[in-house]
């Protein structure tokens, strides 16, 4: 089967000359196949999002490989589109020229951009709201303005990091039933980094679980076996969901509950 | 505080201040009124001389030369800083190397550099210019090399993700970013451009508000001096409320408590 992404036997470290290697990833396995929903879960600090930047290309893995669609990644995932956990849109674009500037900087003719960016708008929800500038939209919107502005441009793989962490509970659900609506179109590839296990599961087709870091490993795999098209808000009252996030929790609550003692060791010392 | 009790309030000031001015060049209450009257002049001199000034229209001529020198400073300033600034903040190791000097040129007095801008450009605008020049490169080059090198990394991030080229991100992140910087500077350097014109006529011209208070002042002429401030700081008013014209213009995208 062709891999979206692949990671083999990925190590991450970061550190300065002279000081000890920071080693935040270790030993990484993971496959993305086409189409396939996964979502990344792990405690804070447990270097989700480090591996996904790995797969972004923003990241260089100091061993292993990074394939993406069976090729080798170098410099920049080009097949990606990236949805970010802080805001990333340019303040000084308002949203229609934020989505718009997506297709502009391929090449496309302004006029052209510019009516597909309105159609995404609408697409999100947010018709009528083209004009306004970031700092004039709520937090939600932006989200939506930042997921028109990654998919305007139909990547074939989408790497979003946590990208709804920043909103509140209603605010979350909301975004993710639009997310699986728009996800449910095409079926890209998705990588999905969150700490919210529920969100996880009510969204993926698979579920893995990274343990506390450093040298952060994926512990768990877990596929998701529930039908589709969900209702976020309404698949976590299925008794099958109940289960499944009563075995996946098992084994999260461990790291958890290690991160947290690492966290109190380190604010002791 | 509404807008009617903050105006009035301002006036209120001025009109203090002039009424104690008034009271003690016509009273003994602060000593001799003749003395004070010769250091301080009053205000019905200075209203005098600033309405002899406009009847006879001289000073639409002074005005227009420290105008065009302010402006010129302005602009060349910018520009120029805008370029360095830029070219810097992209080049950390050049700018490493360059960092002592631009910090001494900046901890230098531009006063002194008046008499060489003299001599170098003569007596007419360019002096001033050069001088406004030295003032406004500085306040404009600190502002790019901060604007460009604080570039928000996830929107750098996120405009790369999205297939950006250097130069893409040069025009859509890079200079927009820094341009806000220069805004928010805005007040400061224009009012510096200003200073570097009249500065420079003061010590040396045959034109501007500048060159009117000096020759006031040669002549022990109180009631000129204070009647070239007034001129000036009305003058330096206007231009700022214009600056604040555009800046809502251009800053439309900004929180409204950034300015």
């Amino acid at each position: 089967m062709q891999h979206a992404v692949r990671l083999d036997n990925v190590d991450i470290s970061f550190g300065a000359a002279g000081k000890p290697l920071f080693r935040a990833v270790a030993g990484a396995d993971l496959g993305v196949a086409t189409g396939e929903f996964v979502a990344i879960v792990g405690p804070t600090g447990s270097g989700k999002s480090t591996l996904l930047n790995a797969a972004a290309g923003l990241l260089k893995p100091s061993a292993g490989t990074v394939e993406i669609q069976g090729r080798p990644l170098e410099g920049l995932n080009r097949k990606a589109g990236y949805l970010f956990q802080a805001d990333a849109l340019m303040p000084w674009k308002t949203a229609r020229d934020n989505v718009a500037i997506a297709l502009e900087i391929a090449g496309r003719p302004r006029r052209e951009a510019l009516e597909r960016a309105e159609d995404w708008l609408g697409k999100v929800g947010l018709k009528g709201f083209g004009h306004r500038y970031p700092h004039m939209l709520s937090g939600g919107q932006r989200k939506r303005v930042a997921m028109a502005q990654v998919l305007i441009r139909d990547p074939e793989i989408l790497l979003m990091d946590e990208p709804f962490g920043p909103l509140d509970a209603q605010t979350r659900l909301i975004m993710g039933d639009l997310l699986l609506d728009l996800w449910q179109q095409d079926r890209k590839a998705v990588m999905f980094v969150t700490h919210d296990l529920e969100e996880a599961i009510a969204l993926a087709d698979r579920v893995v679980i990274m343990s506390t870091g450093p040298e952060a490993r994926l512990i768990g795999d877990f596929t998701i076996p529930l039908a589709r098209p969900r209702d976020v808000s309404e698949i976590k009252l299925s008794a099958e969901f109940q289960e499944l996030h009563r075995d996946i929790w098992h084994l999260l609550k461990e790291q958890v509950l290690k991160a947290y003692g690492n966290q109190n060791r380190e604010e002791r010392a | 505080m509404n807008r009617a009790v903050l105006t009035t309030l301002q006036v209120l000031v001025a009109v203090i201040a002039v009424l104690l001015w008034w009271v003690i060049t016509q009273t003994a209450i602060l000593g001799d009124p003749a003395r004070i009257r010769f250091f301080f002049s009053t205000p019905a001199d200075v209203f005098r001389q600033i309405l002899a000034w406009f009847e006879s229209g001289e000073i639409w001529r002074h005005l227009w030369i420290t105008l065009v020198e302010a402006a010129l400073a302005f602009v060349i300033g910018a520009v120029a800083a805008m370029i360095a600034g830029f070219w810097l903040a992209r080049r950390p190791k050049l700018a490493a190397v360059f960092d002592p000097y631009v910090k001494a040129a900046n901890a230098l007095p531009r006063v002194v550099l008046a008499p060489i801008f003299t001599l170098w450009f003569g007596l007419g605008i360019w002096s001033k210019v050069a001088l406004g020049f030295t003032l406004v490169f500085f306040i404009v080059f600190f502002n790019v090399y901060q604007g460009v090198k604080e570039v928000n990394r996830t929107v750098l991030q996120n405009a790369r993700m999205l297939g950006m080229s250097e130069r893409q991100l040069l025009r859509h992140v890079y200079l927009p970013s820094a341009l806000s910087w220069v805004f928010s500077s805005l007040h400061v350097s224009i009012g510096f451009a200003v200073v570097g014109a009249v500065v420079g006529e003061y010590l040396g011209s045959a034109a501007g508000l500048g060159y009117l208070i000096a020759q006031a002042e040669g002549m022990f002429d109180i009631a000129g001096v204070f009647a070239g401030m007034f001129v000036l700081s009305a003058f330096v008013l206007l231009i700022d409320w214009g600056v604040t014209l555009v800046e809502r213009k251009l800053l439309v995208w900004q929180p409204d408590d950034n300015h």
